[in-house]
């Protein structure tokens, strides 16, 4: 066998070319007949529902402990009023969608990354698509999908718990109404950050679920590989975040 | 236990195979398989593990494309269908995988389900349980309907397995080591099963074997596979008169087994 470069540059460049025509093929697929919504519900409960306690969790201890580091320092200028709309800055414009994305990248990316390596090496996949059922379809679009709609109903929902777990360590030094905190958190927030947010939070589910998807589809070495799917699809994602993190900022800085 | 022969209908290839290739990286694996099965017809595939067997069963459903040759079934040229295309072949294919390969996350009912009502929308309810009732009885596994695929035994699931691809009633089965890993009496069972599968729906078979009693039991011809080539074809008690050494020490390791 014999390399263009070398054995390690040649296979990244054939992974790159597989991605591609990984995402080639999803939004060939996406747009067709029959849409499989019922799997699609099903997946979107798998991503959803069960990740919800997860982030409840973390989102709350979060905004709470945000807001109780953030206190001293704001304190010395006598400007502890500002708390709500600074927590509101951090949690909706970086905190919300961040924490959100990697731990999705870890729970859901890896479920993913699993799933589909083990039935790919047992063969399940292949048996799915002798039986004349379109596979990629029913297994690939319908998880991308589903988490691309879910990672940002989760990063509403882990800003508002986040919010709230802000609001009980103010609500304990200051007598503020939720209402005035709400009011106050937001205030700062433009259409435009609330976009960026929300857009960034679709990408965020798209790159997990693609990486999950592509890492499972295409393992190999039986049981192992499937140790290593899982594994690679929480780091590489997690790696995509990060970039596409600082790409869609740079972007939204230019547009403002 | 030899079989009759009166079903073969010798003037309809259904699957013709032709100077095929097949290589992965520096792994030559197919170095050109001929081969023609007649409509009706159970031939049989032995070889050693790794010579490429399942990789031939596997080309002619298209999941791996060869290198160069003709893949022909039912009159489509396999590698060069399109997705529709091949969807219409597989749709008359049945795939019996080497670890039969159920859906794990589905029930027994839900497997069997599955490839009928992804492919024809508008089945009603009391033919969709006809069918599934009559291709579980078939495999003798009616009460196993509502248990999930790991709550089954191996020679289980490789009959389910089985009864999966008989759900779409198709006119060619592939079964990919069928026996392997099974205790004698359940290898019979599904011996006789593949047998009472092409006399009852008529159907063509390619059996994927190392297992000699299974070759005997349902192949009306058998091909020996060496190095990725068919070095012998014939009926079963031809294949092994020869003076062969391979072929001789692949027999003689069977029954000293
Ligand atoms: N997808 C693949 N990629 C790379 N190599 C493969 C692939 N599939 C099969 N091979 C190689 O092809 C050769 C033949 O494999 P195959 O599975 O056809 O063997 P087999 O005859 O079915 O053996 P067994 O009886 O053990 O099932 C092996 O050397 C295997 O490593
Ligand atoms: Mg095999």
């Amino acid at each position: 066998m014999k390399y263009v470069i070398s054995k390690n540059v040649d296979s990244f460049f054939t992974d790159v070319s597989d991605v591609f025509g990984f995402v080639v093929r999803f939004f060939k697929e996406v747009f067709k007949p029959p849409f499989e919504f019922n799997e699609m519900i099903k997946q979107c409960y798998n991503v959803g529902v069960r990740s919800v306690a997860l982030i409840t969790v973390t989102g709350f201890i979060t905004g709470l402990v945000f807001t109780k580091q953030s206190r001293p320092s704001l304190a010395e200028f006598g400007a502890t009023s500002w708390l709500p709309s600074l927590v509101g800055i951090a949690v909706i414009k970086s905190l919300a969608p961040l924490v959100t994305a990697l731990i999705c990248a870890g729970k859901v990316g890896s479920g993913i990354g699993a799933e589909l390596g083990s039935m790919k090496v047992t063969e399940q996949i292949d048996a799915m698509d002798v039986s004349g059922v379109n596979a990629f379809k029913f297994l690939v679009v319908t998880r991308i999908v589903a988490t691309s709609i879910c990672i940002p109903l989760l990063m509403m929902y882990a800003a508002f718990v986040s919010l709230m777990g802000s609001y009980i360590d103010i609500h304990s030094h200051e007598n503020i109404t939720l209402l005035t905190f709400f009011q106050n958190a937001f205030q700062k927030i433009t259409f435009l950050d609330f976009a960026s947010t929300l857009f960034r939070s679709v990408i965020y589910g798209f790159t997990i679920s693609l990486v999950g998807c592509f890492k499972g589809y295409n393992t190999t070495q039986g049981t192992e590989g499937v140790g290593k799917a899982a594994n690679m699809a929480v780091v590489v994602s997690m790696f995509l975040i990060f970039i596409e993190e600082m790409a869609i900022i740079q972007m939204v800085n230019w547009i403002r | 236990m030899q079989k009759e022969k009166g079903h073969i209908d010798y003037n309809t290839p259904v699957i013709i195979i032709k100077d095929l290739y097949k290589s992965f990286g520096d792994n030559d694996v197919l170095k050109g398989i001929d081969l023609t099965v007649y409509k009706g017809e159970n031939v049989v595939v032995l070889g050693r593990s790794g010579t490429g067997k399942s990789v031939l069963i596997k080309m002619i459903s298209g999941l791996l494309k060869p290198d160069s040759g003709t893949v022909n079934v039912l009159g489509y040229d396999v590698p060069s269908l399109n997705e529709k295309k091949l969807r219409e072949l597989r749709m008359k294919l049945g795939f019996s995988f080497q670890n039969s390969a159920l859906y794990d996350s589905m029930t027994v009912r839900e497997n069997l389900e599955f490839p009928l009502v992804k492919n024809s929308h508008h089945l009603a309810k009391k033919d969709l349980n006809n069918s599934i009732e009559r291709v579980l009885d078939a495999v003798g596994l009616l009460q196993s309907i509502n248990q999930m695929p790991s709550e089954l035994s191996g020679g289980q699931r490789k009959r389910i397995g089985i009864a999966r691809t008989l759900i779409m009633q198709p006119q060619i089965m592939l079964y990919d080591e069928p026996t392997a890993g099974l205790d004698p009496i359940t290898s019979t069972e599904i011996n006789n099963l593949i047998v009472a599968v092409q006399e009852k729906f008529h159907t063509s078979s390619i059996i994927i074997t190392h297992d000699l009693t299974c070759a005997k039991a349902t192949g009306d011809r058998v091909a020996m596979m060496l190095d990725g080539q068919f070095v012998k074809v014939g009926s079963f008690d031809s294949i092994f008169d020869t003076k062969d050494e391979r072929i001789n020490s692949f027999y003689e390791y069977n029954f000293i087994q």
